[in-house]
């Protein structure tokens, strides 16, 4: 029988990721502990995850109850003794392998042997995190999209050892929380970040030769494949920094050449060019110009 | 502004567009359209256009080019449908007047124009051929299903389709030849066409134990 989950708790629920998380579980009626070191991140969390709600109350999403019991489901805490009572925990930590680790094996200690544990790693194995913790079989990928309390796939990875009661466990807390779900191997990327890390660096490449515009790069995907974003001025939404770190994870573990970061993306990088959040990057976001290479 | 439409019987179909109906005579035109006819340098031209397949605007130029001589590219996947793109292919040779005569000519037919240089692949295939041949590689060695390939992709990135059924609705035997023709130039592995459409090139061909193709 599948395991039936009334509580969920969010480690790194101070952050984007964590904090969307937590409001797609709450938002589905679990109870939901949200997990943080800092209680600064904490509070700010839960300040946005108020305007978030009240903005969806605004435009007739949901009602004025709705949001106030989804609140009140949600309740934070800095110790992580009080995710005892956690049916499934998961993870938006920092992207680190030794930090997951860490993290599920205090999580032995705490937790009730039939607790879940899905990770929201986008690059790192499962089976290596998994590896950290004493009850492997209970270790599952659970890969959220940006934001996550809008984007309704979720990745699935089994590791190696991850029972298949864990499994459809997950599987199922996903559809019961109104969320889509996909089924990937335990491989670097899964498939989202597996198809488009290498494509977003093969744009970077393409500038970088010289071979059209980033505004005309973006322009040419856009018109024709019907994307929404294109990838340079993705890119520049999510940082070119992170573009970095996705590389050296994503390379490392694959050796595959179109996952390497392009010289260009380092120079970029090492010249403060990271996007939108430092008002530059393939694009100017201060007078609408165009970085060329 | 006139222009002539030089059809043929080459891989360019952009004669066959309902969008350019109405040319007029070949003297009346100062803009001449080669689509899949064999091209004739004319100075006496405004601006000549070059529909190009899979090759590049040197192939019928040289690489230092005609100064009134651009190549372009209508962007189709496959058998689908043309986009509304037209990639417009720029070598040393060209001013930015030319450049800027040709972008109204197709902006004056409704399409939307991008400049790039004379490279085979051109934007487009060049990023999008790597993908798909990745994406079939990865159903292959069974990371998921193609229907959550798909799926990830139009749900995770907004994509109107996923990479699969798209080069698969377009015809893998068309991606085959464009994932060639920029292996050729750019020998990577991910620009070799994957198994499966070299699988359909040869059942294309009706050679189904043939290696080379």
């Amino acid at each position: 029988m599948t395991k039936r989950i009334n509580t969920v708790a969010v480690c790194g629920a101070g952050g984007t990721m964590g904090m969307g998380i937590a409001l797609v579980a709450a938002r589905a009626g679990h109870r939901t502990l949200c997990y943080d070191l800092s209680e600064n991140a904490l509070a700010n969390a839960n300040k946005q995850s108020r305007a978030f709600l009240q903005n969806s109350v605004s435009r007739g999403k949901i009602s004025q109850q709705d949001m106030d019991d989804t609140l009140a489901r949600m309740s934070a805490t800095t110790k992580l003794g009080d995710l005892a009572e956690a049916d499934l925990v998961i993870e938006a930590i920092f992207e680190s392998l030794e930090l997951k680790q860490s993290l599920v094996r205090s999580l032995d200690d705490v937790c009730d042997a039939s607790t879940i544990f899905g990770s929201n790693t986008s690059t790192l194995s499962i089976t290596q995190i998994a590896s950290g913790s004493a009850h492997p079989e209970r270790v599952v990928g659970l890969h959220f999209c940006l934001p996550a309390q809008l984007m309704k796939l979720i990745e699935v990875s089994p590791g190696l050892l991850t029972s298949d009661e864990t499994t459809a466990a997950a599987w199922a807390w996903c559809e019961a929380s109104g969320q889509i779900p996909v089924r990937t191997q335990d491989r670097p990327g899964f498939i989202l970040n597996a198809l488009l890390v290498p494509f977003n660096n093969d744009a970077i490449r393409a500038v970088e030769a010289g071979l059209a515009s980033p505004e005309d790069i973006d322009r040419a995907i856009k018109t024709a494949l019907g994307y929404k974003m294109g990838p340079l001025e993705l890119l520049d939404m999510v940082g070119l920094d992170t573009q970095v770190l996705l590389c050296e994870a994503f390379y490392a573990s694959t050796l595959d050449p179109r996952a390497a970061a392009p010289p260009l993306l380092h120079r970029m990088v090492a010249a403060g060019l990271l996007g939108r959040k430092t008002g530059r990057g393939f694009f100017d976001y201060n007078t609408n110009a165009m970085f060329g290479a | 502004m006139g222009y002539a439409i030089m059809s043929g019987d080459g891989a360019a179909r952009f004669a066959d567009d309902a969008i350019l109906a109405g040319g007029v005579g070949y003297a009346d035109a100062d803009v001449v359209v080669y689509a899949g006819s064999e091209f004739a340098p004319d100075s006496d031209k405004r601006l000549i256009l070059i529909e190009l397949g899979d090759e590049c605007l040197a192939d019928h130029v040289g690489e230092a080019g005609l100064p009134n001589v651009l190549g372009f590219a209508r962007y189709r996947n496959g058998n689908d449908p043309a986009s509304p793109l037209v990639e417009l292919v720029r070598q040393e040779a060209h001013g930015d007047e030319v450049i800027a005569a040709a972008r109204a000519f197709f902006e004056g037919l409704g399409l939307t124009v991008v400049v790039c240089a004379d490279r085979v692949g051109r934007i487009v295939s060049r990023l999008v051929v790597p993908k798909y041949n990745s994406a079939l590689r990865l159903l292959d060695d069974g990371l998921a299903t193609q229907q959550d390939m798909d799926l990830t992709c139009k749900l995770g990135l907004g994509y109107p389709d996923g990479p699969i059924e798209r080069v698969c609705r377009g015809g893998l035997e068309h991606h085959y030849a464009r994932s060639k023709a920029l292996f050729d130039v750019f020998p990577s592995q991910t620009n070799a066409p994957a198994r499966q459409a070299i699988v359909a090139r040869r059942r294309s061909l009706g050679r189904p134990q043939e290696y080379e193709a």
